[in-house]
């Protein structure tokens, strides 16, 4: 469903993402992890369509992303890191906005849509409240409402989680695993409970590279009886 | 086309979810019949006719279009918001022409809102209607060329004052080019013909062109190449 080649990215004389590939299939839920500044976002913005690409190729669906960018942004459902929206606008406003541009011109269908994504999200209380009041678990849960809003077969997802209590947060997880029925998930985070709770491979990048791609059975075997943070540390070392 | 519309909306819209568009409106009519009135010496001159209203719009526009436009595209950077708008299935070409066309209708509104003024003249005396429509065309054509113009620096920058600063800086050079009193002091060391050429780079014997009646296919050509152009450059300088 997505297919990474060889991507690159360098900003200035960084090499923030240096020849990362990985593959998704539909039902799969990927856990990008990595330390800070390894290169997670990064990726993520070039899949989505917002960074170009120095070298390499992103698919979608069989989509190129720097060929047909608009077709690959209709196929993915994606929440950026800290949920960005438009704040002076009420959470049916916005919503509303998306399923427009999203291609849900009649109102009916339009408000068919942001109705199941309200009520998927638990966005009911809030609905006619504006962004910039709510709370930063309710944002998150606006974000993710327009992400999904029009069932799209690719969700990418940069730190769902990352914020919210731990009952938001294991809500949004059950809500991940819900989604990814018949979808391609990527999310990235840094909590590694996470990874173990929902995810169904683990790819672990550090300084731009790829550094493990396994299920996270095979993950934890790396070293037997250790806590995951104590693998993921052995892996990362050489970022600072 | 159709992915148009909804970024249209929710930037015209968004005008109205502040203030902003309250206070803007409310100074550009003040400061419109304002300078007419006090400086123009509308009543004083006893003609019926709106020469002395459109007369200061250029130099109404060096201020209070920088102060529309500034938020366009420096907004969008600073609150991440692009990556969400990048994010969703439109070009960049689309979301450029959304936000100018919602942003100029913005202008346009403040300007018809001056239409009493109009009616005031027509009450009163026996006004040339062609040239009192000719007038508004040409005003409205002059507030898109600068919005054009704003809208490229705003795109520059994730900063709204340095957008501001350097939208009036912009526009104060594409007056002062065709302003009398420079061209006068430029006529003092250069020939005729280069001093008619520099000042037809200018905005100004444009619109005043339009302004008095005369509706010159340059000079359309000239709002119209000039909208064109600042636009192509805004999508170029979004289009990393």
């Amino acid at each position: 469903m997505i297919e990474v080649k060889g991507l690159v990215k360098t900003y200035g004389n960084k090499r923030a993402v240096d020849g990362v590939s990985f593959k998704v299939n539909p039902g799969d839920i990927l856990g990008f992890l990595g330390p800070n500044g390894a290169g997670k976002s990064t990726t993520m913005k070039m899949i989505t369509g917002f960074i170009r690409p120095d070298a390499g190729s992103a698919t979608v669906a069989g989509i190129d992303v720097t060929r047909d960018p608009v077709a690959v942004k209709a196929k993915i459902g994606y929440l950026p890191e800290s949920a960005p929206a438009y704040g002076e606008m009420t959470v049916l406003e916005f919503l509303r906005f998306i399923a427009e541009i999203r291609g849900f011109r009649a109102k009916s269908a339009r408000d068919e849509r942001v109705e199941r994504a309200i009520a998927r999200t638990h966005l009911e209380p809030v609905r006619r409240q504006t962004i910039e009041t709510l709370s930063k678990g309710y944002k998150q849960r606006v974000g993710f409402a327009q992400a999904l809003l029009h069932e799209p077969p690719c969700l990418v997802l940069d730190e769902p989680t990352d914020g919210l209590d731990p009952n938001q947060k294991n809500e949004v997880r059950s809500l991940i695993k819900t989604m990814a029925k018949d979808r391609a998930v990527i999310l990235s985070t840094h909590i590694l409970e996470e990874v173990d709770a929902i995810c169904t491979r683990i790819i672990l990048i550090s300084q731009g590279k790829v550094v493990v791609d396994e299920t996270p059975e095979a993950f934890r075997a790396r070293k037997p009886g250790a806590r995951l943070d104590e693998i993921f540390r052995s892996l990362t070392k050489g970022d600072a | 086309m159709s992915q148009i519309t909804p970024v249209f909306k929710r930037e015209f819209l968004g005008y109205f979810r502040s203030p902003v568009a309250y206070v803007f409106l409310i100074v550009f009519l003040v400061a419109s019949v304002g300078l007419a009135f006090f400086i123009g010496g509308f009543f004083r001159n006893n003609q019926a006719s709106l020469e002395s209203f459109f007369v200061f719009h250029p130099w109404l526009y060096l201020l209070l279009v920088p102060a529309a436009a500034m938020r366009l595209w420096a907004e969008e950077k600073r609150g991440g918001t692009l990556e969400l708008l990048f994010t969703l299935p439109l070009t960049t070409t689309q979301a450029v022409l959304a936000k100018f066309f919602a942003a100029w209708l913005f202008l346009v509104l403040g300007l018809l809102l001056t239409l009493p003024m109009a009616f005031t003249v027509g009450w009163l005396g026996d006004p040339d209607w062609g040239v009192i429509v000719s007038g508004y065309l040409g005003s409205a054509l002059l507030a898109g060329a600068c919005l054009a113009v704003c809208s490229l620096i705003s795109a520059l920058t994730k900063n709204q004052v340095i957008a501001f600063v350097l939208g009036v800086i912009a526009l104060l050079v594409l007056l002062f080019l065709g302003w009398s009193v420079f061209n006068q002091l430029l006529s003092g060391f250069l020939s005729v013909g280069a001093v008619d050429f520099i000042a037809n780079l200018g905005v100004i014997p444009h619109f005043e062109a339009i302004a008095k009646g005369i509706i010159d296919a340059r000079s359309l050509a000239y709002f119209g190449s000039l909208i064109a152009l600042a636009l192509a450059l805004n999508v170029a300088a979004l289009d990393r």
